[in-house]
């Protein structure tokens, strides 16, 4: 189960060294995309959509059809982060804004049942069977070579692409007249509303931004990895780790949460393949325990 | 604890006459209707019913809302069979196999669950709901990972020797069924014993405001591991009925899908009432075997049911129904007491 030769050998090589890190920092941004868009959401709704990984999914297929249309990868990447944001928008106009005010039991039950929905209709939409996207046409380039290790383009373009979209949403929610206002509103959603402004609308549109985030990591993710109907769920579990490990609400706690997890996973594929799964939820269990508010969270945990 | 003694004279005991004739009609149901069919749909549901009730007991009683309370119900699964097939078990203990390796698998997933619960009863709300998930993942990936003792992705298979004890043989239909209803029986008893003592009295205080019983004296954090304990190794029971019925153990049993499952099936047959779990298993049932005959996307139709049922009735069949005669009642009421009012400014009027 466990073998510390490889992951000893790797980590003299600095060809092996070279190849996992640029992995492992592909697994973390993807994920931190993810995760970031939980984080948004259940900072300013204190809602945990349950269904986040459904809008992975979505922005994965749509970016499969989109990319198969106009044979664009960059056509494809904006029809999915769109789908996604769209569907994220009714979903939460129609379901989640149903249950803001009652318990948890709702919320994860509304959340549940869009899963089995959106499973099951991306199984009559495009098939149960595994699709790939295959490296797009843009990217058909010589990989760059940096210390004997080989790092596809593709890979730099995905964390450039990543940071710059994670760094726009956080300024966007920090500086922008938006964002005031929908951190006003997190805090006292009665005082904004008396002001004049549509809360409803302004808490629709956040949580369309964060499931096109989920979208936009699809998309993204589409050319490396295969789409199956299940994909969300594994990658809602994952962007679970991160958002508690990094700390809930903290999109900074995400980034380094979601970087240490992209190297577990790269790592352990070599050191102990079968457990990289026991290793991610010992490391979160710890966190819960020791410091339940994440490495970067303020909020206290009750 | 007076509201407790009032309606206490007697109850242990009617609730033991009310279980053993509970068990009555479902051993002369199997007999009435000795198909196949029915003993392997009840014997299922036995052991789905068992989870959900068992998890009815955090989720409903105390207001713990455990995100992962398959991995238990799995666990029990999995230890029982792992029992029975080590080398040289059988052999050794005989006759008294079987039972032995269903305490064995209950105390282990007792102990499991009792660790848990250490960890998860610090926490509250979400925090409590990640955490029994994160768990529930870890044992799927510990499942997955010892390849050599779970088989893995493949599952407990190679069949689970179930050696005949006083008279018993579980590999028959009838013997299974009437045993595995035992079980069951037993399992829902001990629910309802919890919830009537003055222990469920507690839990439901524990919910309704934490604060309060803390005043009172009560270790609140004890409290809740004790619950998680009781219904993780409850959970294993069912685990044990359902490795009996397959013959085999497979790691779907832990996966977050069968724990949301068991919370939709409280949901859907009522938070607010003890059978309300157990109805809920039924219709999910039904569901699912309804919509096999049309289609074979029976996620689709579960969860265009839990929306609805989530966003329009807003509760489950049981409590729904528990509403509508309530309101009926209250209609009815009103009607008579206008109705008699105009009769009388009729003869006012006369």
């Amino acid at each position: 189960m466990f073998n510390f030769d490889a992951l000893a050998g790797c980590l003299s090589a600095s060809s092996c060294l070279v190849t996992q890190l640029s992995t492992g920092v592909i697994i973390g941004m993807l994920l931190f995309l993810v995760a970031s868009g939980v984080t948004l959401i259940f900072g300013v709704l204190h809602v945990v959509n349950f269904a986040h990984g459904a809008f992975y999914m979505i922005g994965a297929y749509s970016a499969y059809t989109g990319y198969s249309l106009t044979g664009s990868y960059y056509l494809a990447i904006a029809f999915g982060t769109l789908v996604a944001g769209i569907i994220g928008i009714l979903f939460e106009r129609l379901a989640i804004s149903k249950v803001y005010k009652e318990n948890l039991l709702m919320q994860l039950l509304v959340c549940y049942a869009f899963v089995l929905i959106a499973d099951d209709l991306v199984k009559i939409i495009w098939g149960a069977e595994y699709l790939a996207l295959g490296i797009p046409d843009e990217f058909r380039v010589p990989p760059y070579r940096f210390a004997g290790g080989v790092i596809p383009p593709l890979y730099i373009f995905l964390v450039c692409v990543s940071l710059a979209v994670a760094i726009l949403c956080l300024l966007l929610i920090q500086y922008s007249r938006f964002g005031k206002i929908i951190r006003a509103a997190a805090h006292n959603a009665t005082m904004v509303s008396v002001l004049g402004i549509r809360v409803p609308v302004y808490f629709a549109a956040l949580f369309g931004l964060g499931c096109a985030l989920a979208g936009m990591a699809g998309a993204l993710a589409a050319p490396v990895r295969s789409l199956t109907p299940g994909m969300g769920v594994s990658i809602l579990i994952d962007s679970f780790v991160v958002t508690v490990i990094g700390g809930m609400g903290s999109i900074p706690g995400a980034l380094l949460a979601a970087l240490i997890l992209g190297m577990t996973r790269s790592f352990g594929s070599l050191g102990f393949p079968l457990f990289v799964d026991g290793m991610m939820f010992m490391m979160m269990v710890a966190i819960l325990v020791f410091r339940p508010q994440g490495l970067l969270g303020e909020r206290p945990a009750r | 604890m007076k509201s407790y003694r009032m309606t206490a004279p007697g109850h242990p005991l009617r609730t033991l006459l009310i279980a053993g004739a509970g068990l009555a009609v479902l051993l002369i149901l199997g007999l009435v209707f000795p198909s196949p069919w029915l003993r392997d749909t009840m014997t299922s549901l036995f052991a789905s019913g068992l989870l959900a009730m068992s998890l009815h007991l955090l989720v409903g009683y105390s207001g713990l809302v455990s995100f992962g309370h398959a991995a238990y119900f799995a666990l029990g699964g999995y230890v029982f069979g792992m029992t029975l097939q080590a080398p040289g078990y059988v052999e050794t203990f005989g006759a008294w196999s079987l039972p032995s390796a269903m305490l064995l698998a209950m105390f282990g997933t007792g102990g499991a669950a009792f660790l848990v619960g250490l960890v998860c009863a610090r926490l509250s709300e979400i925090y409590f709901a990640f955490l029994t998930l994160a768990f529930q993942m870890l044992f799927l990936s510990l499942i997955q990972g010892f390849v050599g003792y779970t088989g893995g992705d493949q599952g407990l298979t190679g069949g689970i020797p179930r050696p005949a004890f006083l008279g018993i043989n579980v590999t028959q239909s009838w013997d299974r069924y009437a045993f595995c209803a035992t079980v069951f029986v037993f399992g829902v008893l001990v629910i309802r014993l919890i919830t009537e003592s003055s222990f469920g009295f507690t839990l439901r205080m524990l919910r309704d405001n934490e604060a309060r019983v803390k005043f009172l004296g009560i270790n609140t954090y004890l409290t809740k591991v004790i619950c998680f304990t009781l219904a993780g190794t409850l959970a294993s029971l069912g685990g044990v009925i359902l490795a009996i019925f397959t013959s085999a153990a497979y790691p779907e049993w832990a996966s977050w899908t069968k724990s949301g499952e068991a919370i939709f099936m409280i949901m859907l047959g009522g938070v607010n009432t003890f059978l309300g779990p157990l109805a809920g298993a039924l219709a999910m049932r039904i569901i699912d075997d309804v919509t096999l005959l049309y289609t074979t996307h029976t996620e689709l139709a579960k969860g265009i049911v839990i929306l609805f049922v989530v966003l329009v009735l807003k509760r489950g069949i049981l409590d729904f129904a528990l509403d509508r005669r309530r309101s009926r009642a209250d209609r009815r009421a009103n009607r008579d007491r206008a109705a008699a009012h105009e009769k009388e400014r009729a003869d006012v009027d006369s």
